[in-house]
């Protein structure tokens, strides 16, 4: 039963860790987007 | 690359992925028997094994990517070393984690200080100050060619990392597929898993490839309407 606490944790931390990675690169491709829509407002004022 | 070809490259990364990650843990979890000594516990290197060989390969692209920069002075290199940098560093933060679980079983302490183990730290964290160099400095130019510099320095530290359980003696077990430590029935599903790590290092760096270019392009155009 301990083992597979262990084990579990372990599968745990890999997916915890790949989640964290994959929301922030999702959130600096959001931030990215809004840029690029400030930009485009920008553009036609001028 | 176009961006409509840039999702059929997406699509038909994760028509790869979504299957081979599940037949992954199929084989870890059910295919692969039980080791004797280790029992279930012994799972984890089929994960923990990958994810080194994943976090080194990425290293070893940010290395050859900052070279090619370096002698080419190329925009694209600076993008491909800052995305393979990350994706070593997610990879090498999986494997010190995923290690550190196992030795609290079987060594039942989280952490010693064995060659093994400090030399991955410490290159971690030389990425991490890798990553950390480049936002403090403004300069596009100068910040690409500072971090192609620090990148090849830090990069002295993976062949280490590689070599220290053949070259010193650690408490780390020595390498399985060399020394024979590792049942053929096993073998399977570490090669499988080892596919499908590398397969998703080749998809986050892609992914971020593209947000450093995009992030550039950005960039540049708002210094032209500034």
């Amino acid at each position: 039963m301990d083992t597979m606490k262990y084990l579990f944790g372990a599968y745990t931390a890999i997916w915890i860790i790949l989640a964290f990675y994959l929301y922030s690169i999702s959130a600096r491709e959001r931030r990215l987007r809004e840029d690029v829509d400030r930009l485009k407002r920008q553009l036609e004022k001028k | 690359m176009d961006l409509k070809r840039s999702f059929r490259l997406d699509t038909l990364f994760w028509a790869l992925l979504l299957p081979a990650v599940i037949l992954a843990l199929y084989m870890a979890f059910l295919e692969a028997p039980r080791e004797i000594t280790m029992k279930d516990i012994q799972r984890i290197f089929y994960f923990h094994v990958p994810a080194g060989v994943a976090g080194l390969t990425a290293f070893t692209v940010n290395f050859l990517a900052s070279l090619a920069y370096l002698a080419t002075k190329k925009r694209k290199w600076d993008g491909l070393a800052v995305a393979s940098a990350e994706s070593g560093i997610l990879f090498i933060a999986m494997n010190l984690v995923t290690g550190s679980i196992w030795a609290k079983h079987e060594w039942f302490v989280w952490w010693t200080w064995s060659p093994r183990l400090t030399s991955a730290l410490i290159l971690c964290l030389l990425y991490v100050a890798y990553l950390l160099v480049r936002n403090y400095v403004p300069d596009a130019d100068r910040r690409a060619m500072m971090s192609a510099v620090f990148a090849v320095v830090a990069f002295a530290d993976a062949p280490i990392v590689w070599f220290s359980i053949r070259w010193w003696r650690d408490q780390h077990p020595s390498p399985m597929l060399e020394t024979g430590g590792l049942a053929p029935q096993m073998r399977p599903a570490l090669y499988t898993c080892m596919l499908v790590f590398l397969l998703l290092m080749i998809y986050l760096i892609r992914r971020r490839y593209f947000l450093e270019t995009a992030q550039h392009d950005v960039e540049m155009l708002e210094r032209q309407i500034a």
